[in-house]
């Protein structure tokens, strides 16, 4: 198992590196520069690329960035906020990301499994079809039009949520957003759950457990549950790859200061710094996700971890 | 069955009191030809197997209607998709026949701007967005350009992940190595990210979207044909190949590549409603298909500009967007059901 790991890890840290090295490249590929101000002569232009250190070679410039990285410096904004740490750009943008989309993941997890137990103790009923409908619309739909119609329909139609984000109020105004950002947790977790549930319940372990007459409700949740949740970890890794990509489009939707606003902002205000940022901590995030995805997968299931091993 | 069947006594006397016309061919009767269970073509097979399902076969006719008004409904609106007229700005859907009965009307919050503004014989379909351009022809103009976008990277992500899996798994060894941590590094970098900084760097257009969603998007397609060539490079038709001294490439693409085909077609029909998912992300953010252009995220980005005034702005490209992802999701689960019956999917 530790070997595993660490395979994991080093391969991890391996595309980190890589990521950072590209987005270096990309950048300084770019058009346009941080300081595209009409007002500046070429001498001031100048002038400052010496100051941030823009006008070293980009090898140099990489290394230095890297460096000053393990030290938790960032480097600073040119654009948005002048001279700022991005570091410090970074930390209350990233909270409000990371909790909204934990909301978001959280709610979507425990309505699809709880939808998708119904489903497969209700096979082939209503609530069968109403749960293979869902899971189809859910997958099908991207979630930033759900954050639309709900900002049209719950936000301005209904008045019951503001369509707007408020720093003052984060929990009322964070509910329309994790809802829309649930919708695909949702469609994926009960669509397992209902033909893992469906398999299991079927299983003789459970014919067995019936037959000790233990009580229904523990069947379900004690004995037939632990079995269904195993390969729901599976889908974990594309969900929360989409709860990425979720993540940013809603944002704009619901004007939420969160990781995506600031990308987005930095990309149109070509602010080097905090696009690589961003980008990064966004990899990074999905880096440390998958990452702990595959080594729970290999801790909940042994025959993996031995195959894994193995190869 | 003893009683039933009797041995023939084979004397001559018994012969002579038969002639050729008693005896016919039992075996060349219609009858004992099995039609219930009688041997199909593998398509054939196939196509009964799809047609079973009838989310599929929904799926299917909405994915051809969807692709023939993409074709043909700039054409038949009778508007430019990029004429801008001042005077046509923010009307109302407004459909012939159907405005008899109190829908497609024109009519927004109760008034009828084709009659305040005199355009009686005027009717544009969908309505037209803020600058006066016709929604109808804007809508399928955009669902052209993302069934293009779709489309060809589903086609480059089968070509180059199907030769890179091939590849990697036919030599094994150091080079197999050395080509999965490629790809494993490769797949840590989020598609988000790739697609974002691409989408700056190089000028926005259909290409570019193309290119960025190629970067990352072959890599789930090379697993697989590396599985499958790893199952495949062992069994005896490529041994024969081997000793009749074929070529490495030969073996590859002529023996082995036909068969794992089928599969490969099936994962790409799951990565085309996942590029036009991204193609909408992009565009939505800003960093898709440039204005004037349109293409179904810019649809629903422009329109959700003005969602709080004019919802009908953002409603037909939405509805078209789910309907096309919905049907391509549908169609995907049942060709992949139809080609392999037997195996469990969740």
């Amino acid at each position: 198992m530790s070997k595993y790991i660490t395979k994991r890890v080093l391969i991890s840290i391996m595309t980190m590196l890589v990521i950072l090295f590209v987005l270096f490249l990309m950048l300084s590929l770019m058009p346009g520069s941080p300081f595209n101000d009409e007002k500046l002569t070429e001498a001031q232009k100048l002038a400052l690329y010496a100051k941030y250190g823009l006008d070293q070679p980009f090898f140099i410039r990489f290394f230095k960035y890297v460096g000053n990285m393990f030290k938790g410096d960032l480097g600073v904004s040119y654009v948005l906020n002048k001279n700022r740490a991005v570091a410090d750009m970074l930390v209350g943008p990233l909270g409000i990301s990371i909790r909204i989309g934990a909301q978001g993941f959280l709610l979507g997890s425990v309505i699809g499994l709880l939808l998708g137990i119904a489903a497969a103790l209700n096979h082939n009923s209503w609530i069968d079809s109403l749960c293979s409908a869902i899971a189809i619309i859910g997958v099908s739909v991207p979630s930033y039009v759900f954050a639309l119609l709900l900002a049209y329909f719950i936000g301005f139609k209904l008045n019951w949520c503001p369509i707007l984000y408020n720093t003052n109020n984060p929990v009322y105004s964070s509910i329309l957003p994790s809802i829309a950002l649930a919708m695909f947790p949702i469609a994926n977790v009960s669509r397992f759950t209902r033909s893992e549930m469906i398999d299991v319940l079927n299983s003789d372990y459970i014919a067995l457990v019936q037959a000790k007459g233990v009580r229904e409700k523990d069947l379900i949740f004690h004995h037939a549950l632990r079995n269904t949740l195993i390969p729901i970890v599976t889908v974990m890794g594309p969900m929360l790859v989409n709860l990425l990509t979720g993540s940013m489009v809603v944002e704009k939707v619901f004007a939420i200061p969160g990781i995506g606003m600031l990308m987005v902002q930095a990309i149109t205000g070509n602010d080097y710094n905090v696009v690589i940022a961003c980008a990064f901590v966004y990899s990074a995030l999905y880096i440390i996700m998958m990452l702990i995805v595959d080594i729970l997968y290999g801790v909940i299931d042994p025959r993996i971890r031995v195959a894994k091993e193995g190869s | 069955m003893s009683e039933m069947y009797q041995k023939p006594v084979l004397t001559n006397e018994v012969i002579d009191d038969y002639s050729a016309d008693d005896f016919v061919f039992v075996q060349r009767d219609e009858k004992l030809i099995d039609k219930t269970y009688q041997a199909t073509s593998y398509l054939k097979d196939v196509w009964s197997h799809f047609k079973k399902n009838k989310g599929a076969l929904i799926g299917l006719v909405i994915i051809v209607l969807i692709i023939f008004l993409a074709i043909i409904g700039p054409m038949i609106s009778g508007y430019a998709s990029e004429a801008i007229d001042q005077t046509h700005q923010s009307m109302a859907p407004r459909m012939p026949g159907l405005e008899n009965f109190g829908i497609f009307n024109g009519v927004e919050r109760g008034k009828n701007v084709y009659a305040e503004r005199g355009f009686l014989d005027v009717y544009h379909w969908f309505g037209t967005d803020t600058q006066g351009r016709d929604l109808f022809t804007r809508v399928w103009e955009g669902t052209r350009v993302s069934l293009i976008i779709a489309v060809s990277a589903a086609a480059i992500d089968i070509v180059v992940g199907m030769s890179y899996g091939l590849i990697s798994g036919f030599f094994g060894g150091k080079i197999d190595m050395v080509m999965q941590r490629f790809a494993e590094i490769l797949n840590g970098i989020p598609t988000l990210v790739t697609v974002t900084l691409l989408g700056l760097v190089l000028p926005g257009g259909i290409i570019t979207i193309i290119f960025a969603l190629m970067i990352t998007g072959w890599i789930g397609m090379s697993r697989i044909a590396r599985a499958e060539m790893l199952k495949l490079k062992e069994s005896e038709y490529v041994l024969a190949s081997k000793t009749l001294g074929a070529k490495s490439f030969s073996i590859i693409f002529k023996d082995i590549m036909p068969n794992i085909f089928g599969q490969l077609i099936i994962m790409s029909m799951f990565s085309i409603p996942n590029a036009i998912f991204t193609e909408a992300f992009l565009s939505f953010v800003g960093l898709g298909i440039p204005a004037p252009k349109a293409s179904l995220g810019s649809l629903i980005s422009d329109g959700y500009k003005s969602m709080t005034i004019h919802p009908y702005i953002m409603i037909a490209p939405i509805v078209v967007l789910a309907l096309l992802m919905l049907s391509f999701n549908l169609f995907a689960d049942g060709i992949r059901d139809a080609f392999d019956p037997n195996q469990k999917h969740s």
